[in-house]
C-alpha cells in the first residue's frame, strides 16, 4: 500500500464515469425484476380495464402514447426513491468522496431510471401490440428516444428532489404531483375535447406535449408540428431538469 | 500531511443555527494515528465531513495531502479514504459488485480493479463473504467491509469516524490491528474519531481533544496526562481538567450566538 499512485483517477471522466455507475445500476436493476414489472402494472391496468372502453376513438393509437407518459412520470418521476436507501446506508456520501464528477453520479442515477421506464415501455408496448396497436418499427425507435429524453430529466430532478426534501414529505408529495401531470397531459383523452381553461392549462405542462408527439410518432407520422413541438419541449424541460437536479448535487455539501 | 487553519461549520441559520466546529487549528504529520477525542456531541463527525470534502467549511479552510479543500476538493478526493460512522455498505447486493464499483471510481480498469478487489478481500479475510449482501452480515464483518472500501485505492491519509463503535471487544482488537499495520507497514496517515478513551490511549500516537467544537487539548496521550498538575492518572482525568467536564457526558448542541 506504500506507494502513492498520483496518477490514480486519471481514467475519471464524466463520460466514462457516468457508464461505470449505469453498469452498476443495470446490474442491480436486473436483480429486481419484479419491482421492475411492479412499476408498470398501474398503466398496464390502464391499457387492459379502460383501453377497451376507446374503441371508437381509434382506441390504442390515441391510448398507448398517454400510457407511456403516465409510466414515465410513474417510473422516472418516483426514481428518487432508491436514492434515499443509499443515501441513509452512506453509499451516497462515499460515492460523492470519490473523485467521480458530480454530474457522473447524477447521470449515472438518472440514466438507471430510464433504462427502467424504457424495459416497462417495451413491456406496455408488448401487451398493447397483442390486443391490436400496430406502431410502425421507425415509429417505436423515435418514440423510445423521445421517451428517454424526458424520462432522464424526471429522474434526475427525482433523485435531485429525494436527497433535500424531508423522508416523510418525498414520497406523498411526488405521488400527488403526478396526478396533476398525468391528467394535464390529456393522457387517456385528447385535450382536444377539453373546455378552453382546460385546453390552455394543459398546453402549459410539457407532458401535454410529449404526448401529442408520441400520437403522431406511433401513427407514422414523422415531420409533424406537433411532433417538432414535443421534441423541443422535451429536450428543454429535460436540460432544465439535469441543470437543476446538478446544482441541489453540487450544493449537498453546504 | 494535514494543516487545517480555523475550520468552522455552522449548521441552519439563526436562531437554530448551531456552531458546530469552531476554529479548528492544528496540523497532521505523515505517518501518524491521530485521534480525535470527545463526546458525542462534540463536531468529530463534522470534522472528518469537512475534511472529507462532504461538507463545506462556513469559515476556514484545511489543506490535505497538499491539496487545499476549497480550491481542489478533486485533488483531496483522490488522495483520501473516508470510513463513515456507521459505515457504508449498501443493502440488497453482492458486496463484490460494490467493491468493484468502488475500485473504478477511482480510476481503475476493470481488471485492476478485479486484481485490487481480490487482494483487498484477502487482506481483510472477507472472501468467501463477497457474494452476500450487507444486511446478512454481522457487525465486525460488515465493518471489515467498509474500511475494505474505504482503503481500495490505496490512500495515503484515511479518515475513520468511529471505527469501533458498536463493535464487540474481538472485532475491536482486530481494528485496532488494522490500523496499527496500516500506519507501521503502509505508511499511511490515520485519522480517526472516538469517544472511547481506552482506544484513544491504546491506538493513538496523538491526539485532538474535541470540547463543544473547539480544540482543548493536543498531544500524545502521555503528554496530555503530564500537562495535568501532579499528572493524570488517565485521560478522564485529562479531560475533565481541560474541559471542566466529565468525558463521558453528551455534549448539547452550541447554539450560535447572534
Ligand atoms: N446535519 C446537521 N444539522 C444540524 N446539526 C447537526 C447536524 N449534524 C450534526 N449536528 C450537530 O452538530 C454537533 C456536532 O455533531 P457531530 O459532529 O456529529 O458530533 P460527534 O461526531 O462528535 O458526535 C451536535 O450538536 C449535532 O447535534
Ligand atoms: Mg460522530
Amino acid at each position: 500500500m506504500t506507494s502513492v499512485n498520483i496518477t490514480l483517477g486519471a481514467r475519471n471522466g464524466v463520460v466514462r464515469d457516468t457508464w461505470v455507475i449505469l453498469r452498476h445500476n443495470l446490474r442491480k436493476t436486473a436483480r429486481q425484476k419484479i419491482a421492475l414489472l411492479f412499476g408498470a402494472v398501474q398503466p398496464l391496468l390502464f391499457l387492459l380495464l379502460f383501453g377497451p372502453l376507446l374503441s371508437g376513438l381509434g382506441s390504442w393509437q390515441m391510448l398507448v402514447p398517454g400510457l407511456l407518459v403516465q409510466l414515465g412520470l410513474l417510473s422516472a418521476g418516483l426514481a428518487g426513491f432508491g436514492i434515499v436507501f443509499d443515501a441513509r446506508a452512506g453509499v451516497l456520501d462515499r460515492l460523492r468522496v470519490s473523485p467521480t464528477p458530480r454530474l457522473a453520479l447524477l447521470l449515472g442515477q438518472a440514466l438507471g431510471g430510464t433504462a427502467v421506464l424504457l424495459l416497462q415501455s417495451a413491456l406496455l408496448v408488448a401487451v398493447a401490440t397483442a390486443l391490436g396497436l400496430r406502431p410502425p418499427p421507425l415509429g417505436l425507435v423515435l418514440a423510445a428516444v423521445l421517451l428517454a429524453v424526458t424520462g432522464t430529466g424526471l429522474a434526475a430532478i427525482s433523485n435531485a428532489l429525494a436527497l433535500v426534501l424531508d423522508d416523510a414529505v418525498f414520497a406523498p408529495v411526488m405521488t400527488t404531483v403526478m396526478v396533476p401531470l398525468t391528467l394535464l397531459s390529456g393522457a387517456f383523452l385528447p385535450m382536444s375535447m377539453a373546455p378552453g381553461w382546460l385546453n390552455a392549462l394543459s398546453a402549459a405542462t410539457p407532458f401535454r406535449h410529449t404526448v401529442e408527439a408520441l400520437r403522431d410518432l406511433l401513427a407514422g407520422d414523422y415531420l409533424t408540428p406537433a411532433v417538432g413541438l414535443g421534441t423541443a419541449v422535451s429536450v428543454a424541460f429535460s436540460v432544465l431538469c439535469v441543470a437543476l437536479a446538478v446544482r441541489i448535487f453540487n450544493r449537498l455539501n453546504a | 500531511m494535514i494543516e487545517s487553519s480555523g475550520l468552522s461549520k455552522t449548521y441552519g441559520k439563526a436562531p437554530a443555527a448551531v456552531e458546530a466546529v469552531r476554529g479548528l487549528t492544528f496540523t497532521v504529520a505523515p505517518g501518524q494515528i491521530v485521534g480525535l477525542l470527545g463526546p458525542n456531541g462534540a463536531g468529530k463527525s463534522t470534522t472528518m465531513r469537512l475534511l472529507t470534502t462532504l461538507l463545506r467549511p462556513t469559515s476556514g479552510t484545511a489543506t490535505v495531502a497538499g491539496r487545499d479543500l476549497l480550491a481542489d476538493p478533486e485533488g483531496v478526493r483522490r488522495r483520501i479514504g473516508y470510513v463513515a460512522q456507521g459505515g457504508s455498505t449498501p443493502y440488497g447486493q453482492p458486496l463484490l459488485e460494490e467493491l468493484e464499483l468502488q475500485a473504478m471510481l477511482y480510476g481503475m480498469s476493470r481488471p485492476e480493479a478485479r486484481r485490487r478487489v481480490a487482494e483487498v478481500l484477502d487482506l481483510f479475510e472477507v472472501a468467501d463473504l463477497a457474494a452476500r449482501s450487507g444486511e446478512t452480515l454481522s457487525g465486525g464483518q460488515r465493518r471489515r467491509f467498509d474500511l475494505a472500501l474505504g482503503l481500495l485505492h490505496r490512500p495515503p491519509v484515511v479518515f475513520l469516524d468511529e471505527p469501533t463503535a458498536g463493535l464487540d471487544p474481538g472485532a475491536r482488537a482486530e481494528v485496532w490491528d488494522l490500523v496499527r499495520t496500516l500506519r507501521g507497514e503502509h505508511g499511511v496517515t490515520v485519522v480517526l474519531s472516538t469517544h472511547y478513551l481506552d482506544e484513544a490511549e491504546a491506538l493513538c500516537d496523538r491526539l485532538l481533544v474535541i470540547d463543544r467544537g473547539r480544540l482543548a487539548g493536543d498531544g500524545s496521550p502521555g503528554d496530555l496526562r503530564e500537562r495535568v498538575p501532579g499528572g493524570a492518572a488517565d485521560l478522564e482525568e485529562v479531560f475533565r481538567w481541560l474541559t471542566g467536564r466529565p468525558a463521558s457526558e453528551e455534549q448539547p448542541a452550541p447554539k450560535a450566538l447572534v
